[in-house]
């Protein structure tokens, strides 16, 4: 009301006239044309991963309604990654997953298992267009494809808008098939690692030990998706919007290349246990928007709860503060926090000589933790092309597991928290 | 118990809120702010789905502002 009340007539129809001839720009920009935006990222945790992955999307426009999108990723990844063992302080060794060779991990060192290296290529399409003046819809497919992982999904959504396109309501779902096999097969959930330390008469004693730890065939994974969504003009400077998120996940959850310690009373690992999760995860999700336009700067926050029946329940908090710097540039710093209490199925450890639970995993991504990312963006142009570049820094801290049973000396350092560093550019070839 | 006090209180606050406003909405001359590029609801999809992707591999929770499911055998 008091928007109303400021502006005059003439402001009214200056500001009608901008948008009107804005749209007709944009819509004579953008029909029959390819739209394109590359994007470049560097991903390192120091004595862990390393990424590099290349994005590359082109959009075309079809009589000012239809859009048809490409997307194509390639990811490299290489480096180490935490097995679920504990650190001791001896020496350890571990069979690689596929069975051929072992790593030896130093004292009071977190087991990394250092064989990780892959490469990811990922496309997808995806067409909308409207159905009616009030109404539009989106289908898609995904396709993704990695040395021993690979996944094809399909996706649709349908977007209504009521009063004078302040609201919009959508429903979208999705259906994902997601195959894995492992280099060496999958393990056998709580099997224990097969490792030669010299037991075995000969080569094929031992692959036979280590073949009886595997399932035979890939894995499967189907997860289908709900995603119910409002989105609200309040005023002149501000929209939210709300999704709703429900995720039916089944078969092959459980992580191959991961173990658990078994220790005995003095910490001591005895042997290693192949990890084994739920063949089933149902997941409920929340998530609301703020979009609040100031003078010279935009403020976007988020809030995300989710829960689901492995007892992970998360809240996560972003903030990005877009700050205009000049007509065609800009800086946006962001925070984000995120807290995640474990799956009822995390143990750090098992304990020799106790019953096994159902199930069990000690990969620290399922355990409490807080992390929380600090990150700073500088939009610009380089000729006519907007450019983007973005540095981030990601910590974690994993929490301390309720099911500890047997004190572990700080000096092995049961809990390792991680940082991650990333720097992305971005162009914009249009 | 905590998880429920801070959804249950979210939920207050929004509907708290959006009931306060006694009239949501613009005309469509007045959608000058809203037209910027920034204010798009995702107004940088290359930013969302690089970190969507890093914090799906690096953390138990996806999804939300899109669909969960990564596609991915992130280790």
């Amino acid at each position: 009301m008091q928007l109303k009340k400021n502006l005059n007539v003439a402001e009214k129809l200056a500001l009608a006239t901008a948008t009107l001839l804005g749209a007709t720009a944009q819509a004579e920009t953008v029909k029959d044309e390819w739209q394109f935006v590359g994007s470049i990222l560097t991903y390192s945790e120091p004595d862990r991963v390393s990424a590099l992955e290349t994005i590359f999307t082109a959009d075309k426009a079809f009589d000012d309604t239809a859009k048809l999108s490409y997307k194509i990723v390639l990811d490299s990844l290489t480096g180490a990654s935490a097995n679920g063992a504990i650190a001791q302080d001896d020496v350890q060794t571990f069979t690689r997953p596929s069975g051929n060779g072992q790593y030896i991990i130093q004292p009071q060192e977190t087991p990394l298992d250092d064989t990780f290296k892959d490469t990811r290529a990922q496309f997808s399409v995806n067409w909308s267009d409207r159905l009616t003046e009030d109404s539009q819809y989106t289908i898609g497919t995904n396709l993704s494809r990695e040395y021993d992982y690979q996944s094809i999904g399909i996706s649709g959504e349908l977007a209504r808008d009521f009063d004078r396109k302040n609201t919009t309501l959508s429903i979208g779902l999705s259906y994902a098939n997601d195959s894995v096999s492992p280099e060496g097969g999958r393990p056998l959930g709580f099997s224990s690692m097969v490792i030669d330390n010299g037991q075995f008469d000969d080569e094929q004693d031992y692959r036979n030990a280590f073949n009886a730890t595997r399932i035979s065939g890939d894995g499967s994974i189907d997860t289908t998706e709900l995603l119910l969504g409002w989105t609200q003009i309040i005023n002149r400077r501000m929209i939210m919007q709300m999704n709703y998120g429900y995720a039916d996940v089944k078969g092959y959850l459980t992580d191959p290349f991961k173990v658990l310690s078994v220790i005995d009373s003095s910490a001591t690992a005895k042997f290693y246990l192949y990890e084994n999760r739920p063949e089933s995860k149902k997941q409920h999700s929340f998530f609301a928007l703020t979009k609040y336009h100031l003078n010279d700067s935009i403020i976007d926050f988020s809030y995300r709860y989710i829960d689901s029946d492995w007892d992970i329940k998360s809240h996560t908090l972003d903030l990005r503060w877009r700050l205009f710097a000049g007509k065609n540039s800009y800086w946006e710093p962001h925070v984000r926090y995120y807290q995640q209490s474990a799956a009822d199925f995390y143990y750090p450890y098992f304990v020799e000589g106790t019953i096994l639970p159902e199930f069990g995993s000690a990969d620290y991504r399922i355990g409490e933790m807080d992390t929380y990312t600090i990150g700073l963006k500088y939009g610009f142009l380089i000729g006519d092309n907007r450019t983007e570049v973005r540095a981030e820094y990601y910590h974690q801290t994993p929490k301390s597991s309720s099911n500890e049973q047997v004190i572990i000396t700080e000096d092995l350092n049961l809990y390792p928290s991680v940082d991650a560093f990333t720097l992305q550019f971005t162009y914009y070839f249009d | 118990m905590k998880s429920k006090w801070i959804f249950g209180v979210s939920i207050i606050c929004i509907t708290t809120f959006l009931g306060g406003c006694s009239s949501l909405g613009v005309q469509p001359w007045e959608r000058d702010f809203l037209a910027k590029p920034g204010m798009a609801i995702n107004s940088s999809p290359m930013d969302s789905s690089i970190d969507d992707h890093i914090y799906f591999s690096k953390e138990a929770s996806s999804g939300g502002r899109s669909f969960a499911g990564g596609g991915c055998g992130c280790n």
